[in-house]
């Protein structure tokens, strides 16, 4: 008990102390196989102290079970899980002070709400007053002060999702382990409980390792990304970064939504890279990120909101397309837009309003601007 | 309108069906005749009287009460081990001992009657309880391990993760989570056994002696002697008090769910 003690205490000073200090959990070549399926592909990963970081993925990619090696609930089948710089790769997840909030919650149903909060300070032999403090607080930091005596079963989905919340801030964790926590909501409470794991974060500075499938919330949350598939890392970036520049076709379309033309051929001519789709039709970009090999065709990825609808008399500017409103799908603050382009098939964009549907009526043949200055260009 | 008419009258059936004998029982031992008769000829308690007041159905209810006690108790702490071993242990022989739990399903229960009367002679426990008790562990082991496994498989998992996560041992878990979260299925469990307990009569009619005989076996030793309503009046009591044992375990620790009857 006494070293709990002053493990906890040293946790709340500033994490400055040695060279280690800059990350929290390291993940040196970790893999875990469940029978024939790597779930977990020699990953390796760090997570810097008080940052939030996510892994994201589809399921079955892996993220889960990172998470679960974390919490000490999977051991590697190789490799290495350090936590504050201490290999614990072989620690039972009892002692190694992780909190986790799981995608049920799993509040004890036989203990009252300050009793669940209560559960980790008591193992950890805090006295009842101090108990009684550190659980006012937490229950306080996710606005649920006075139902302390409350029943689990008589909480709302958002307000047991925040008793969770409490009972694993309480501990002041090393890290806070978040598996799915929004899931189980409805869509309302889950964009309101995402502003609330904002301002949690920044009131404790704790660092957060976020498992989730939605890119939304992964985007909105994470100081870093890490997508995963099939058990492996596809990039690890910034929020932005990771929009603006997918590493590879398989982030590029799972982060947000993009449109993939077919493979076109490219030349260079001067500072320009002319781009040759099917049927003739061509788009020039004046910035060609890279060289692309000679004689190999080029994948280009533009996300909707790059794409606008202009009067088809325009299309011989540059980079201007035909084609015929296939769908409108209106959505209050924009309208998303399903376009078949000559030469680039079906095309989707977003415009904000809803005028776009006055506009060009469904089977209208339009004009499509392809902006291809944030597109995304992959060597095949 | 013609289907549902006939919905109601198969239900109806089934209802009639299933509680005729009772309600047969129930009239006759209101009847005032000396001898059992139905439809009963007027209405009396006076079998009730009777019933309550004879000595060896009194003998036989605290019999009966005392090898339920030992029999359910004894079964509840090796059903309960034997259904946490068999839910979270693979082990060579976990088949083996998973068909064993089912064979009182198998083995008839006048066998089971018989097997312990040769044995429990041999022993000299023929005017023992723990003759009786040890039958009727047997007979109802594979029941109480069935709730109990049922509340376990129940459990979700995350529940003792949790509690690891939050720095409880092993043991702490088991203490502070697993056991608490298992009472519902341990008690209604034991409720399941004492009544099959109470209530068995073909094996206990082999294990029991005069000095130990429980009350199904009073009564079929008394209505082997006598004829008068006095028999209806008992098992009226008995159906009664069984009722009463089974509303008040759905009520306050939702039987129906331990069962496994609904799953909501």
């Amino acid at each position: 008990m006494g070293r709990d003690m002053e493990m906890r205490v040293r946790e709340r000073e500033p994490a400055t102390l040695g060279d280690e200090g800059a990350s929290a959990v390291e993940i040196v070549g970790a893999t875990r196989q469940f029978g024939p399926v790597v779930a977990v592909n020699e990953v390796s990963l760090s997570v810097r102290r008080g940052e939030v970081l996510t892994l994201l993925g589809p399921s079955g990619c892996g993220k889960t079970t990172l998470l679960n090696m974390i919490a000490g609930f999977e051991l590697p089948d190789s490799g290495f899980i350090r936590i504050d710089g201490r290999d614990v790769t072989e620690v039972p997840p009892y002692q190694r002070d992780t909190g986790m909030v799981f995608q049920n919650y799993a509040l004890f149903p036989h203990m009252t709400v300050f009793e669940n909060v209560a559960f980790g300070l008591r193992m950890r032999g805090l006295p009842a007053a101090k108990v009684k403090d550190e659980v006012g607080r937490a229950l306080e930091m996710v606005k649920l002060s006075g139902l302390g005596e409350r029943r689990i079963r008589q909480l709302s989905g958002g307000q047991q999702q925040r008793i969770a919340l409490a009972r694993a801030i309480v501990i002041r964790p090393k890290v806070l382990l978040l598996d799915e926590p929004l899931s189980a909501l409805d869509k309302n409470l889950r964009g309101q409980m995402q502003v609330e794991l904002k301002e949690l974060h920044q009131k404790t500075g704790l660092t957060t390792v976020f498992v989730t499938h939605d890119q939304g919330e992964a985007l909105s949350l994470s100081d870093r990304v890490v997508v995963m598939n099939r058990g492996e890392i596809q990039q690890v970036s910034t929020p932005i970064e990771l929009y603006r520049n997918p590493v590879n076709s398989f982030v590029a379309s799972f982060v947000g939504e993009i449109n993939r033309l077919p493979p076109a051929r490219h030349m260079r001519r001067g500072r320009e890279l002319l781009l040759e789709f099917p049927q003739g039709v061509q788009l020039v970009t004046s910035a060609p990120p890279r060289d692309f090999e000679e004689g190999r065709k080029v994948h280009i990825f533009v996300r909707p909101e790059n794409v606008t609808i202009v009067p088809a008399v325009e299309d011989l500017r540059p980079n201007v397309v035909r084609g015929r409103v296939v769908t409108h799908i209106y959505q209050g603050s924009h309208t998303v837009t399903r376009v078949e382009v000559t030469g680039l098939g079906p095309i989707e964009l977003r415009m904000r309003g809803g005028e776009v549907m006055k506009q060009a009526p469904v089977g209208a043949n339009v004009g499509v601007e392809i902006d291809l200055s944030e597109a995304v260009f992959m060597s095949e | 309108m013609l289907r549902k008419t006939i919905f109601w009258l198969v239900v109806a059936l089934i209802l009639v069906y299933m509680t005729i004998p009772a309600a047969v029982v129930l009239m006759t031992s209101v009847s005032p005749s000396e001898l059992l008769e139905f439809p009963p000829s007027g209405f009396s308690l006076r079998w009730y009287g009777r019933a309550l007041g004879y000595d060896d159905f009194q003998a036989a209810f605290v019999n009966g009460l005392i090898v339920t006690a030992i029999a359910s108790t004894t079964a509840l702490l090796i059903g309960s081990g034997f259904a946490y071993l068999v839910d979270r242990y693979r082990f060579p022989g976990r088949g083996a001992l998973e068909g064993i739990l089912a064979s009182p399903l198998i083995i008839p229960h006048f066998t089971t009657g018989l097997g312990f009367l040769l044995l429990g002679s041999r022993l000299g426990l023929a005017q023992s309880y723990v003759l009786v008790a040890a039958a009727h562990v047997m007979l109802v082991l594979p029941f109480v391990t069935r709730s109990v496994y049922v509340s376990l498989r129940n459990l979700d998992p995350n529940l003792e993760r949790s509690a690891a996560n939050l720095g409880a041992s092993p043991w702490r878990v088991l203490r502070r989570v697993t056991m608490p979260l298992m009472v519902p299925g341990m008690v209604g469990g034991w409720i399941v056994a004492a009544i099959l307990s109470f209530t068995e009569f073909t094996a206990s009619l082999y294990v029991t002696a005069y000095r130990t005989q429980t009350l199904p076996v009073a009564m079929y030793t008394y209505i082997r002697e006598y004829t008068d309503p006095t028999i209806a009046a008992i098992s009226a009591l008995l159906i009664l008090v069984t009722i009463v044992v089974v509303i008040l375990a759905d009520r306050f620790l939702g039987l129906r769910r331990i069962l496994s009857i609904d799953r909501s």
